[in-house]
């Protein structure tokens, strides 16, 4: 049993909220006390039957404006995964919301209306997905029950959304047509949509690989925390705490730290308490070095014949999540991974129009939601990766000094 | 390749301790919070792994409302001096007491919310500026959405509306002086994830966990322990049941389910089958109103 990390795109009116209920309440994960109390609000609402879109309210807040303000995290199994799944509102005004959702997924849901088919927004929920690079996208076309189950309405926008992806590099897609209201194709093959041979929703996310999309070949591993007992018996012991994110590390491998260049070799790894002879992406693990040399937390540990790139000067699409506009020339603090450092925002290139992919250039000051590709100035080297190759070393978050609040999300794009 | 996959018991294990390590990382002076519980003891299993062979980067706090079971008493005190841990226990009674606070009143007098005032208390006393929890996304539709590093104000208070946005695994646990963070390693685990990690690890419980007899009182559908802390009527209907519990709190606000279960299979067995939530089946105070939990957490709650 493994765990797939899925987000769902779309709005409430495309029946977001009722194929997650679904989801939870065809896999028995809703309990009996949780359904009477929804039981209690849809009379309340007088609406009827039980509404399977208040299994996913949260907060009083947005049950009395019907909306979702946040991202919600989810929790169901069956016998083959763990699921976690992040609700997040589809809405442009939410963009900051979905990017935080995606930014942990390995694959997304795209949830498109059979009456509307690829609006606006599905381009949107493309292109955050193409720019967070989540590796799997599965497109659900819902409310076929209100297209009379046409395979020529579902086959339509397959071929619009096939083009959309295509221009954006989507990759691993899966169609799919659903009715999340009647439960058609979510568990079970639908009778009403005879002519899909594929198979039902939750099979393709119980079935789907994952484990290929962690990099088992370029070792990461961001020091946290240095363990240092001081202990009369344990007097020399000085081991590196810390998530290999990517890749594969062996005692004996020949390792640089980075930013400052040192170079040592593995002496021991341990994990759980137990000394291993190798250790991979994602463990938590403590390394130990031969080397009597000064590491701590903010280093970043790399094979070397495998270094990262160690640069000053980052070319980024950002992610603006505050309510603050940013501006050229502001400063922030960069965090990557485990080393914080101070930014500032240089060259606004230009915004990105997240429906349409036109880019604006010199877009001047940047607001809250406004994807942007800009170069990020740092006070000392950092080590990254390209977001598009090494997800797990190629993110970072810019955080404003004076409020402590996180600001934008970067993907470092690749030297042009 | 399949020698370099993890289950899914091992991913949330290695997500769980590079939280916990980020938190001795980023923080001056962390604490984690011990409750007794099955969760809290779990977060201390994982600290060991953590951590070790170093000590613990911070203390175990336990806010005790005088309302909790002995058997989770002893189960602290002994599991503190097995580990060699540094255990902070501050009373709900004492801050009463000095602040000339109110006792609840009623059939089922809970202390659980003046827990509250205690905990911002012992918060500024050791000027602590991280508090590491076992609260559960899974629990309660208001924690889904809190996030793993929930920042509070000098008043404990948490705003929903104005969280940071939290990306892949990078945890901003920047503050201001007097604010202080809530950290949650075990965010993503369930209840049934906990049970079946404490199966594979062997992770000791206190005894009340299993079935055992006891004298407990029926009210509304839930069995709670008759025990000095709660007013009984002649009414009342009292019988000796074999009752295990789903999570421990307070004696006042914790209901015993019936149970057969003596060892973690059986109980993992009945988890399976069961129909009602660990909240909604065992804690009386959260079905006070909808959103319970939500005006508590806003108001410095765990």
């Amino acid at each position: 049993m493994d765990i797939l990390r899925f987000i769902t795109a779309g709005s409430v009116d495309d029946g977001k909220s009722t194929l997650i209920g679904r989801l939870l309440y065809d896999s028995k994960s809703i309990m009996i006390d949780q359904l009477e109390a929804i039981g209690r609000q849809t009379r309340n609402r007088q609406d009827g039957d039980i509404d399977l879109a208040l299994l996913t309210d949260g907060l009083r807040a947005e049950r009395e404006q019907g909306i979702t303000i946040d991202v919600a995290y989810k929790y169901f199994s069956t016998p083959k995964r763990k699921f976690i799944i992040a609700d997040a509102p589809g809405h442009i005004q939410y963009t900051r919301n979905m990017v935080t959702g995606a930014s942990n997924a390995d694959l997304v849901i795209i949830l498109i209306d059979a009456r509307h088919g690829v609006i606006e927004q599905t381009r949107r929920h493309a292109i955050i997905a193409s720019l967070l690079r989540i590796p799997h996208v599965v497109v659900a076309v819902n409310k076929m029950d209100m297209a009379g189950y046409s395979q020529d309405v579902f086959n339509n926008i397959l071929i619009d959304f096939a083009a959309l992806a295509a221009s954006l590099e989507l990759k691993n897609i899966n169609y799919i047509p659903i009715s999340a209201l009647d439960g058609d194709n979510i568990v079970e093959r639908s009778v009403n949509i005879d002519w899909y041979d594929g198979d039902p929703l939750l099979s393709i996310l119980e079935n789907i690989e994952v484990q290929e999309d962690i990099d088992l070949n370029h070792a990461r591993f961001p020091v946290q925390y240095v363990i240092r007992p001081q202990t009369e018996e344990l007097h020399d012991y000085r081991g590196y705490a810390g998530k290999l994110v990517s890749g594969i590390y062996r005692v004996g491998d020949a390792v640089t730290i980075l930013p400052s260049g040192q170079q040592s070799r593995i002496s021991a790894i341990e994990t759980g308490g137990r000394e291993v002879q190798e250790a991979f992406a994602p463990q938590s693990i403590i390394l130990h070095l031969e080397d009597d040399i000064d590491v701590g937390r903010g280093d970043l540990i790399v094979p070397s014949g495998d270094l990262p790139r160690l640069d000053q000067e980052l070319d980024v699409f950002l992610c603006w999540m505050g309510t603050k506009p940013l501006t050229e020339g502001n400063k922030y603090l960069l965090q990557i991974n485990s080393r914080t450092v101070k930014t500032v925002v240089r060259d606004i290139r230009f915004r990105l129009d997240v429906n349409t992919l036109e880019q604006q250039a010199s877009p001047g000051t940047v607001q809250l939601n406004d994807i942007v590709r800009a170069t990020i100035r740092t006070a000392a080297p950092i080590a990254f990766d390209d977001y598009a190759s090494l997800r797990a070393s190629g993110g970072a978050i810019l955080i404003d000094e004076t409020s402590n609040v996180t600001v934008g999300a970067c993907m470092i794009q690749s030297q042009e | 390749m399949s020698q370099y996959r993890l289950d899914h018991l091992e991913q949330l294990e290695s997500e769980a301790i590079h939280i916990l390590r980020e938190v001795a990382g980023q923080f001056e002076r962390p604490a984690l919070l011990f409750s007794g519980g099955k969760d809290s003891i779990t977060l201390v299993h994982l600290a060991l792994k953590a951590f070790r062979p170093g000590k613990f980067p911070f203390p175990l706090v336990h806010i005790d409302t005088g309302h909790n079971f002995q058997e989770a008493l002893d189960f602290r005190d002994a599991l503190a001096a097995r580990i060699g841990e540094k255990l902070i226990v501050r009373q709900v009674a004492d801050t009463i007491r000095v602040h000339q606070l109110t006792e609840p009143k009623g059939k089922f007098a809970s202390r659980n919310a003046l827990q509250t005032f205690t905990l911002l208390d012992t918060i500024s006393e050791f000027r602590f500026d991280a508090c590491i929890g076992g609260a559960r996304r899974d629990e309660e539709k208001a924690r889904a959405k809190e996030r793993i590093f929930s920042v509070r104000d000098e008043f404990g208070q948490w705003d929903p509306k104005l969280q940071r946005p939290e990306l892949w695994s990078t945890y901003n646990g920047k503050i201001h002086k007097g604010e202080n963070v809530r950290a949650f390693p075990i965010s993503n685990w369930t209840e049934l994830d906990i049970w079946n990690y404490i199966r594979r690890e062997n992770i000791e419980l206190p005894s009340i966990y299993f079935a055992h007899e006891r004298e407990v009182l029926e009210h509304e559908g839930q069995l709670v322990a008759v025990s000095e802390f709660i007013q009984l009527e002649e009414t009342d209907r009292v019988s000796i049941k074999k009752v295990r519990y789903r999570t421990v709190g307070d004696m006042t606000c914790t209901a015993a389910v019936e149970s057969e279960a003596a060892s973690v299979d059986e109980i993992i067995n009945e988890i399976i089958a069961t129909k009602t939530s660990e909240r909604g089946e065992t804690r009386i105070d959260d079905k006070v109103s909808e959103a319970a939990m939500e005006d508590r957490k806003k108001g410095g709650y765990f």
